[in-house]
């Protein structure tokens, strides 16, 4: 068992609690740089697949699982992201520009559209996000001159100083690329929860009400909060039109969104880690079934091909359970192996019991 | 004259737009709590209404097998409430959302593994009969479907408002501890609402199939749409509901008519967006906040 000793402010708020915690994420971070040698090219572009949706997971996480708004439309932001990305590289802007520019683009129509939709609460948020997201389909087909209309656009190739960074051209460089954007935004947003406004978006999750009596201005706070979670999205919205390679109004449909949600859901609300976790389980358990389903076909002769749709009913089923026994998701199963661990021979069964809740209602607040 | 027609078959299907509604305003109303899987529940009733009253399958008379149909769906409703929901009773209004999603997409799986993905239709005994009032002609099913809207809303409004059961259903919305403390068997009265609604979403959906085609994936956007009509009408208003569903059903038609191509399909969201932003809470809102 570790004991930590703390022996100034900072060892509060310090990215990393010790050297060890500091090892382990170098030594993820290394693994994550030999990746590409050691994986074949099928694999390398899932692994390219799993970053871009912790990206857009990260950015859904800062308003739902850090500031407490639960969104059902960030589809909808990829897909400003995508496009203004992808329009803007087609009219002959570099990938940097561009990239920060479709960031900019989603960050700035997020706040616009969040001044209304946050003086929702609770359920009606979900449900204007949701309608965001339905509509955002739509439009793509409307504004034809930006967005290419019915088929879309083709992203064109990535240049970077002289190096093709391109998904087909060179995927590793592709990898590399999504991989540090990831490390940076990762490390922006770690930074972002221990500032003041950070923890103002905390505050604002666990209760308004405290939180206003405490000085924060919540209205601001959720906007930011949104904004910067658009943002976010916006970026992974523009790699992942870079990783598909042609995107159009079917592209960021409603189901996405859904997904996203479920994705965060899963992984562990309220964590950075959770955006990662629940990221591979979206782009793995699809390729788990695949080999489960060969697997059943060739030693015991049962074909599964009879059912489409299988992945998405299995994964529904995880989450139903998840939502049941482990409302923490996948993070919250870590913590209790984690502790269990640290703790061996003491660990006792109650540690983790949720305590028992009442619902009151939202309409008399 | 041209209006006219356009408003009748706007207000059919704002009919069924708004007994969907009634579905999640009636768990809204009582357990606070929106049921993602209604439009998944109104694919399954549709399904059950096919098997049970179409030639070559039971083959059952309409109303029989309309019955038969909201019969089953309302045990669905009571078990799934008992057997899946109560696992996260008490937790935020969030955890349902995430769980009744899941369940939509597992209902969807299920009807698409039963009856395959080929869209069905019921065979009705007023099928492609219509009733002429002066110039004004109106298909049968749309008057049936009209008038069951109207008695299935009004018997809802009085059970709410003047039985002891609805009573009970509000007040363990309002606060359920408070409400234990009155005696009231809250999670039974839960899992009475969830059969309740499982018997409007059966009958809506025997009336959506009995003017169209039903297939498994055709609950989530309906569910949606039908989710924006009981919030235009403010969720946890019964009339609110039918409103805000006829709202819906009138505006898509409209808008398919004399607006630009595209526009009538995200209509009905910007119509909500537009209701939510003005008067966050809905038409018939129900909200009042506490000022700090």
């Amino acid at each position: 068992m570790r004991v930590r000793f703390k022996s100034s402010y900072d060892d509060d708020i310090n990215l990393f609690e010790d050297r060890w915690h500091l090892l382990q994420f170098g030594l993820l971070l290394a693994a994550a740089v030999v990746a590409p040698w050691l994986l074949g090219s099928y694999y390398l572009g899932e692994l390219t697949s799993v970053l871009i949706w912790a990206l857009a997971g990260l950015g859904l996480m800062l308003i739902t699982g850090h500031t407490g708004q639960v969104s059902l439309g960030h589809a909808a932001f990829m897909a400003i992201g995508a496009f203004t990305n992808l329009a803007l590289m087609l009219r002959g802007w570099n990938f940097f520009p561009a990239l920060i520019a479709s960031a900019l683009v989603s960050g700035v129509i997020g706040a616009i559209i969040a001044r209304p939709i946050l003086r929702m609460s609770g359920i009606y948020l979900a449900i204007a996000t949701l309608a965001l997201s339905i509509i955002i389909e739509d439009v793509a087909i409307m504004a034809a001159p930006i967005t290419g209309g019915v088929s879309g656009l083709f992203a064109p190739t990535i240049e970077l100083f002289g190096v093709q960074a391109d998904r087909y051209g060179d995927p590793a460089m592709f990898y590399y690329l999504c991989l540090a954007l990831l490390v940076l935004v990762t490390l922006a947003y770690l930074n972002l929860l221990r500032s003041p406004t950070g923890r103002s978006f905390l505050a604002v999750r666990d209760s308004e009400v405290s939180a206003r009596a405490l000085g924060v201005n919540v209205a601001r706070a959720k906007t930011l909060a949104f904004s910067l979670s658009c943002a976010i999205t916006g970026l992974a919205g523009a790699m992942y039109a870079h990783l598909v390679q042609a995107v159009n109004y079917e592209s960021f449909l409603v189901l996405i969104s859904i997904t996203l949600l479920l994705q965060v859901v899963i992984g562990g609300l309220g964590s950075i880690h959770g955006a990662f976790f629940g990221a591979i389980v979206v782009v793995m358990l699809p390729q788990l079934i695949a080999i489960t389903r060969d697997l059943l076909n060739n030693s015991f002769g049962i074909s599964m091909a009879s059912y489409p749709g299988m992945d998405t009913a299995v994964f529904a089923l995880i989450i139903l359970l998840m939502v049941i026994y482990e409302p923490r998701g996948i993070y919250g199963i870590w913590i209790k192996v984690r502790t269990w661990l640290e703790l061996f021979p003491l660990y006792r069964k109650g540690m983790f019991r949720r305590s028992r809740t009442y619902l009151k209602t939202e309409r008399m607040r | 004259m041209d209006i006219l027609q356009l408003l009748v078959s706007g207000i059919a299907n704002g009919c069924i737009y708004g007994l969907l509604a009634l579905g999640f305003v009636l768990i809204y109303k009582a357990s606070e709590a929106v049921n993602f899987a209604q439009g998944d529940m109104l694919m399954l009733g549709a399904f059950l209404g096919i098997a049970f009253i179409n030639t070559g399958n039971a083959d059952l008379p309409f109303l029989i097998g309309l019955t038969l149909s909201a019969l089953v769906m309302g045990i669905f409703g009571y078990l799934l409430d008992r057997f899946v929901l109560r696992g996260i009773f008490g937790q935020p209004q969030f955890a349902m959302v995430i769980l009744t999603i899941a369940l939509g997409f597992l209902i969807r799986f299920a009807a698409g593994a039963i009856w395959g993905h080929d869209p069905v239709s019921l065979q009705t005994p007023f099928a492609g009969r219509t009733l002429e009032l002066g110039s004004l002609i109106v298909p049968v099913v749309d008057a049936v479907i009209i008038l069951a809207t109207v008695a299935l809303t009004t018997t809802l409004y009085f059970f709410f408002a003047h039985t002891r059961l609805g009573v009970a259903m509000q007040a363990s919305s309002q606060n359920q501890m408070a409400a234990y403390y009155m005696g009231i068997p809250v999670k039974r009265v839960n899992s009475i609402v969830w059969a309740l609604s499982g018997v409007v979403a059966a009958i809506a959906g025997v009336l959506f199939a009995a003017k169209g085609a039903v297939e498994p994936s055709v609950g989530l956007l309906f569910g949606i749409k039908a989710f924006a009509a009981a919030v235009i009408g403010g969720l946890g208003s019964l009339p609110g509901a039918l409103a805000g569903g006829l709202l819906v059903g009138i505006v898509e038609p409209f808008a398919a008519r004399y607006l630009p191509a595209g526009s009538s399909q995200i209509a009905p969201y910007v119509l909500m967006l537009l209701v939510l932003i003005l008067r966050p809470g809905g038409l018939f809102a129900q909200i009042s906040q506490k000022k700090v």
